[in-house]
């Protein structure tokens, strides 16, 4: 790849995604978009990026953008943030929410799924307290292939090793051979759609939680800016924010703060009274939530 | 140093388990068969036990309902590692006293995650 194709890529990938792609990493541009090129009968990428210039909407920028993604995932990555979920996030919400009885959550980075999933299991096992409340659990993508693979929930035997405990498996899961694919009515809580983090999040609705975890990190200081300041816009002024372990919003937005004791979660900056935690072992008896597919509030 | 018994036939599997659980920081012993591992439980009991299921003498599921009958037997937490892949091996294997669950193949992702999942490490 000639260096004035690999620029264009750069400003490309950066134009459309966010995606910041240094200037060492031409090796991994040329291995990551050869199987798109073959895909597209292209014989290099000099004639890749030709196609691209001609055609920046097409099909192919789409192709070339999910090829770019890092999307490694796995079910309850890093525990911690789930834990918050299930003992505290969730918890307060209720309370918070007892009168209208609904709960919106969006994971902003769903990739192939295991997070949205992860949370959809704790949802479906806390049980019968939730009865008549809308839960609606949103996870968006910018890359449809991923999606696919999300809204199928079948998974590798490495895939459901990673993060998920064994007794979670054979609750949730069917096993197909060397393969594992979750269960309807945890696959059906869950409403994928493709959504491109530097697009305004106005007509996505409010939020009461919003995970938008390792996704930053691979954006410059700007977009992150951009980013966190347009989630400020549409997580609920009681609601949470919870980003990676490697990320923060120090220094990019004055729309968010960090919750105390509870590492890369984030509240809005507005003045507010929080909830008293629940011991973990004495988890609040939680409603069984009648999910329903994506919606605004 | 955590100490974590590694039972199973296959000198392959004994070998590349003990490299990465030494990754983890645990002090290994090693026993070939089901009856083996329990002479070395009823003298010593370590914290952790990877456990294959097909073995000579005794299998893994025999060896775990006779280690969960000895004193103190109930306190090593128990990770299957084995081809024996499908839910009512694993159903078995829990109903028994298994903590974790590992199919092979299997890399070190794995075993780390697993034995965070059960609080050894």
């Amino acid at each position: 790849m000639i260096a004035q194709d690999f620029d264009y890529l750069r400003r490309y990938l950066k134009e459309r995604s966010g995606l910041v792609l240094s200037a060492d990493k031409q090796y991994l541009a040329e291995s990551r978009l050869l199987p798109v090129a073959r895909k597209y009968h292209l014989a290099d990428l000099g004639l890749l990026t030709a196609q691209l210039r001609a055609a920046p909407n097409g099909p192919l920028g789409g192709d070339v953008i999910a090829a770019m993604m890092t999307n490694e995932s796995f079910f309850f990555r890093d525990k911690l943030p789930f834990d918050y979920f299930k003992v505290r996030l969730l918890p307060a919400l209720v309370a918070a929410r007892s009168r209208e009885k609904r709960v919106r959550i969006w994971c902003a980075a769903a990739s192939t799924g295991q997070e949205p999933y992860s949370l959809a299991m704790i949802l479906h096992e806390l049980g019968p307290a939730l009865a008549g409340w809308r839960v609606e659990l949103l996870a968006t993508d910018i890359a449809n292939d991923v999606l696919e693979k999300a809204r199928s929930g079948i998974y590798s035997q490495f895939e459901v090793q990673r993060g998920l405990p064994i007794q979670q498996l054979v609750r949730h899961f069917n096993q197909t051979g060397d393969v594992w694919q979750i269960a309807s009515d945890i696959r059906g809580m869950v409403t994928f759609k493709v959504f491109n983090l530097l697009n305004d999040f106005a007509a996505l609705g409010v939020f009461d939680i919003v995970f938008c975890r390792n996704v930053l990190i691979y954006f410059d200081q700007p977009t992150k800016s951009g980013v966190l300041n347009r989630l400020g816009r549409v997580v609920a002024p009681d609601g949470y924010l919870v980003l990676g372990a490697a990320e923060t919003v120090v220094g990019l937005t004055e729309n968010f703060s960090p919750m105390p004791d509870h590492r890369g979660v984030y509240v809005p900056k507005a003045a507010r009274v929080m909830a008293p935690p629940l011991a973990p072992e004495q988890p609040r008896p939680l409603p069984i939530p009648r999910v329903i597919a994506g919606g605004e509030r | 140093m955590k100490t974590c018994l590694i039972v199973d036939d296959s000198s392959v599997i004994r070998k590349v388990a003990r490299r990465i659980l030494e990754g983890l920081e645990f002090q290994i012993q090693e026993a070939e068969d089901g009856e083996q591992a329990l002479d070395m439980c009823r003298r010593q009991l370590p914290e952790a036990i990877l456990l294959d299921w097909n073995m000579p003498k005794m299998d893994g599921y025999e060896f775990l309902r006779s280690l969960r009958r000895l004193p103190g037997g109930d306190s090593p937490k128990v990770v299957f590692c084995t081809t024996e892949n499908d839910v009512a091996h694993i159903a078995r294997a829990l109903h028994a006293g298994a903590n974790e669950y590992i199919m092979k193949p299997f890399d070190k992702e794995i075993v780390e995650a697993k034995f965070q999942e059960v609080g050894l490490i």
